[in-house]
């Protein structure tokens, strides 16, 4: 097991006064349940008149909704109501996904069931409610919806051309939003670099297959006016002010309760059609509504992402030296901007993030963001990262391979200094403090590269293709207002903790950012049982529920260590001085004079046990009356926290993929992956390393397998488990994985984000382990997923 | 239209009769009718291994196997094995590694990986991950899972248990 052995020679200050856990591997005791099969997730929660809702969706990419025949299934057994768009419409108002400052961003109005047109295969169009799952499946058989196919927008290619059609007439083209960057003297240092290499990059749509499909239950009861929202969502808080705002709802009026989640990625931080329809439901039905989507819906309903076509150049100099960047994206959405977060934000990232872990002075950037008849995109784990990755680190290979450059020499030349933080990025992104030359320097002794290199060689003449390949990265993690806040979208950046001392001395944590198995509840553990003094068991968390925990924005863009650490640190350190305030009372001795300690105030000289924390919890509780007069003991503090110094921290990385590839069968084998990681204070070592390699796992499968594979009609192919591929234990590599920690100054606590780095680095690692391999037979693929057959093509085997 | 069938079973230990509708899976009934909330459903087409429970000491695919096929049979499930401690070693082994993220797979994982170790006691790294091939996990990256199984297997060779985790207090 990973004990902190693994971060000898790099300990840190202590951030609190008795740093017993933070640092540390502790188990996380909230998973024995999980692995007793004593989870409760969505689909376990059964309410008394519960019904189940299906959707009949649409069966094409576009389509004219006619008349909608509702009578035959209306009768059908247990059938509760057959819901569609028009009727929706009257109490759930629709919505348009834009945010202020991407300026000149459009989308169209979107409703929870679709009105008049179905704009991808997969929209809601009609909602069936029975008291069964099975019986409402039965009654989707007979529900009948006149339709007329209307032509569809299914290539990005093409979406902006004057013939094809406009998927939302009143928006005057196909154009959701474009943005260029121009810095430096792009032009003149292409036309005078001694290298110049460029390359188009392809990226296949993926989607997270989260294992537990979206699911929720929506319950309103009309005695009190009360709607509660049982959802397997990322972000509680956002959903009841979406809620509240569509239905016309106070938010006091709104209950939001997060279980546990069966995987998010991203993937459940959003709020689809579907979620407003199923609350509708139980509005309009005054009971109990569970919506649980199958695998076919989860394919075409769950948000797909990554569908882009860069074309990329980079120029250097015979030296080494990296001069510019040069890159133009097309990226296509579906036919809606997905909500609250916008769709736009991911190209939008890609061209922020290209070249940026390198110093060079020019770049120019292009994004067009069109509208399709497909699924919509949006934010998935790494939003951007893993595309603007693969790109600069495909286009930092072909140059170092024009040069004669090793890969590795070529990236430490030109890796911005550790050193030389803080400072700008190209892109205009500000960067408090990375460590990429440490992260290469450790990353090269722990994959021993020389003799890798060596065990390369001497392959190649046996006929053996082995490559490697590198990505250095960068991530942006503890977002401020300045990601959705200024643009107009209510997610919140800041959130907040509440840590109480109950009367035996226990202490319970409520905040804002809950569990979806990243491990965010063992941390806060093992923070707050730092900060007030006890020990680990005697902590205990609760998230998840709107309405005790303090308001926060949830889990997105890696912040629940950060912001969500940094506020449990702040209320359990405020706890501990209220505590030993309260103890100099009952003691009457200065406070100045009293530590605490594993559940005891000490002193501070003598280091003497005096009071055990329920003796301070009895008499604070139980025997005011023998406080001094005014004294109040207030055992129980809330603090907030928004990361206000950056518009968010950067974190950076290398990861290496060693690989080989069979030029007879174009079959790639993983043999071994690394990753070195910069995640500034490290809270749990064991919860980053299982971060990072479920995140590098996810990664690999954008780059080998996942694609959702549309025909030219816009439908989807392969909208199963069986048939979109996944990692799978097998045909994954052991990953081993380092730590580097170059603490953020904006928090005292000083933890980066860990979430996505691992899926940010390794397409790109493995698209340039692949090429490296390819090398003797002067073929490259930049076209993800890298499959067989796109391999043979380029070894012009096929 | 319930042409409901009689059926009895043994499942984690006790006798259970009800009527269920022919077309019932195992892992419906399982959930939905009994409460229990180990196996899950993540795929409903065998492809994914969550909802993996055993038969007759077999395991199978909880949402491709009918509550009628299991009439007469003896059902166990993570809640039943936990209970009864077959699952013991597996479960402190993948606390110590943090062998599961979200637990969505966890349940079926952990059958599976009991199956193997009855089966397969001297099973290599290798072996270990071709096993578990069948059940999907989507947030830990296996690497974890491989290493708390492989624990175990070397435990059993030297006649060990796993200690259990404790706090550190
Ligand atoms: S739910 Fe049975 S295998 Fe996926
Ligand atoms: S732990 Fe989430 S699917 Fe395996």
């Amino acid at each position: 097991m990973n004990k902190p052995s693994d971060l000898k020679g790099m300990v840190l200050d202590p951030v609190t006064n008795d740093q017993r856990y933070i640092g540390n591997s502790e188990p996380r005791h909230g998973a024995r349940r999980l692995l007793e099969g004593q989870g409760t997730y969505i689909d376990d929660i059964q309410l008394p008149r519960m019904g189940h809702v299906v959707y009949w969706r649409s069966p094409v990419a576009h389509m004219k909704i006619g008349k909608i025949h509702t009578e035959h299934a209306s009768k059908m057994p247990g059938v509760l109501a057959v819901v569609d768009g028009v009727q929706m419409a009257k109490i759930c108002k629709p919505w348009v996904a834009t945010l202020g400052h991407l300026a000149g961003m459009k989308s169209a109005p979107q409703h929870a069931l679709a009105i008049d047109r179905a704009c991808w295969q997969g929209e809601p169009v009609v909602a069936v409610v029975a008291e069964t799952r099975a019986q409402a499946e039965d009654a989707l058989q007979h529900i009948d919806v006149e339709w007329e196919e209307l032509p569809a927008v299914v290539s990005m290619e093409t979406a902006l051309d004057a013939d094809t059609p406009l998927i939302h007439p009143e928006l005057g083209d196909n154009l959701c939003f474009t943005r260029s960057l121009d810095v430096g003297n792009v032009d003149e240092v292409f036309a005078t670099a001694d290298v110049v290499a460029e390359a188009t990059f392809g990226f296949g749509r993926h989607t997270g297959v989260t294992l537990e499909p979206r699911c929720q239950i929506a319950d309103y009861n009309p005695g009190d006016r009360r709607l509660t929202v049982y959802h397997s969502q990322q972000a509680p808080h956002m959903m009841q002010d979406l809620y509240c705002r569509q239905f016309g709802l106070s938010e006091s009026d709104v209950h939001v309760i997060c279980k546990d989640v069966g995987g998010s990625f991203g993937i459940k931080v959003h709020a689809y059609p579907d979620d407003f329809a199923t609350v509708g439901l139980a509005m309009m039905l005054e009971r109990p509504v569970k919506f649980v989507a199958d695998r076919l819906e989860s394919f075409t309903s769950d948000i797909h992402a990554r569908e882009h076509r860069i074309k990329g150049r980079i120029a250097a100099n015979k030296a080494g030296d990296i001069l510019a960047f040069e890159i133009d994206d097309l990226t296509a959405i579906g036919p809606y901007s997905m909500f609250p977060r916008t769709s736009a934000i991911e190209g939008n990232q890609v061209v922020n993030l290209v070249g940026g872990p390198y110093k060079h002075q020019n770049y120019r950037a292009h994004l067009n963001v069109v509208f399709q008849n497909k699924t919509p995109t949006c934010q998935y784990r790494g939003v951007g990262h893993p595309i603007a990755c693969a790109v600069t680190e495909g286009l930092v290979d072909l140059a170092a391979q024009k040069l004669q450059m090793d890969p590795l020499e070529f990236r430490k030349r030109n890796v911005i200094p550790d050193d030389a933080y803080p400072c700008s990025g190209i892109s205009g992104i500000k960067l408090e403090v990375l460590s990429h030359e440490q992260c290469l320097r450790t990353i090269e002794k722990m994959m021993d590269y020389s003799a890798l290199r060596k065990e390369q060689a001497e392959l190649r003449k046996k006929g053996i293709y082995r490559g490697i390949g590198f990505a250095t990265l960068i991530e942006l993690t503890n977002p401020s207002p300045a990601f959705y806040g200024v643009g107009g979208a209510r997610i919140a950046s800041q959130d907040g903790a509440t840590v109480r001392m109950d009367p035996s001395g226990v202490v319970s944590v409520l905040i804002g950012v809950g569990e979806q198995g990243q491990g965010t509840e063992g941390i806060y553990t093992q923070i707050a049982a730092d900060a007030v003094g006890v020990s680990i068991d005697q902590v205990r968390i609760v998230t998840g529920d709107t309405d005790v925990t303090p308001y926060g924005g949830g889990t997105w863009a890696s912040r629940g260590a950060g912001v969500g650490g940094e506020a449990v640190l702040l209320a359990a350190q405020a706890l501990q001085e209220n505590i030993l305030k309260l103890a100099g009372a009952i003691l009457n001795r200065p406070v100045a004079e009293l530590i605490a300690r594993r559940g005891y105030i000490l002193d501070k000289a003598t280091g003497e046990q005096l009071l055990p924390f329920s003796e301070v919890g009895r008499v604070g509780y139980f025997r005011t009356d023998t406080l001094p007069a005014g004294f109040s003991a207030d055992l129980m503090v809330t603090r907030h926290y928004t990361q206000k110094d950056y518009p968010f921290i950067f974190t950076n990385g290398v990861q290496a993929s060693y690989v080989e590839v069979d030029p007879e069968t174009g079959f790639v084998k993983l043999l071994k992956h690394w990753a070195v990681e910069d995640c500034g204070r490290v809270i749990n070592p064991m919860l980053v390393n299982e971060q990072v390699r479920g995140a590098i796992v996810q990664g690999i499968g954008g780059v080998l397998f996942e694609e959702c594979l549309y025909d030219e009609s816009g439908l989807l192919r392969n909208g199963s488990m069986a048939d979109y591929l996944v990692p799978m234990a097998n045909e994954m590599p052991d990953i081993e994985v380092a730590h580097v920690e170059t603490p953020t100054q904006s928090s005292k606590l000083g933890a980066k984000g860990a979430g996505e780095a691992g899926t940010a680095g390794a397409p790109g690692a493995v698209q340039n382990a692949i090429n490296d391999a390819l090398a003797p037979f002067n073929a490259s693929v930049f076209d993800q997923p890298i499959t067989c057959e796109k391999i043979l093509r380029a070894l012009k085997k096929i | 239209m319930s042409l409901k069938k009689k059926i009895s079973m043994t499942v984690n230990g006790q006798l259970i009769n009800a009527e269920v509708e022919p077309r019932r899976h195992l892992v419906d009934f399982l959930r939905e009718d009994l409460h229990l909330k180990g196996p899950h459903l993540g795929c409903e087409q065998g492809a994914c291994g969550a909802c993996t429970v055993k038969v007759d000491g077999q395991i199978i695919r909880g949402c491709l196997f009918l509550a009628v096929q299991a009439d007469g049979s003896v059902v166990e499930t993570v809640e039943g094995l936990t209970k009864n401690g077959t699952l013991t070693d597996l479960q402190e082994s993948f606390m110590r590694h943090n062998a599961m993220q979200c637990g969505f797979c966890s349940s079926g994982m952990l059958l599976a990986a009991a199956e193997l170790i009855e089966q397969q006691p001297k099973a290599t790294r290798e072996q270990v991950r071709e096993w578990i091939s069948g059940n999907y996990c989507r947030c830990t990256g296996y690497h974890s899972i491989v290493d708390a199984i492989v624990d175990v297997l070397d435990a059993r060779a030297k006649g060990q248990k796993i200690k259990p985790v404790v706090a550190n207090a």
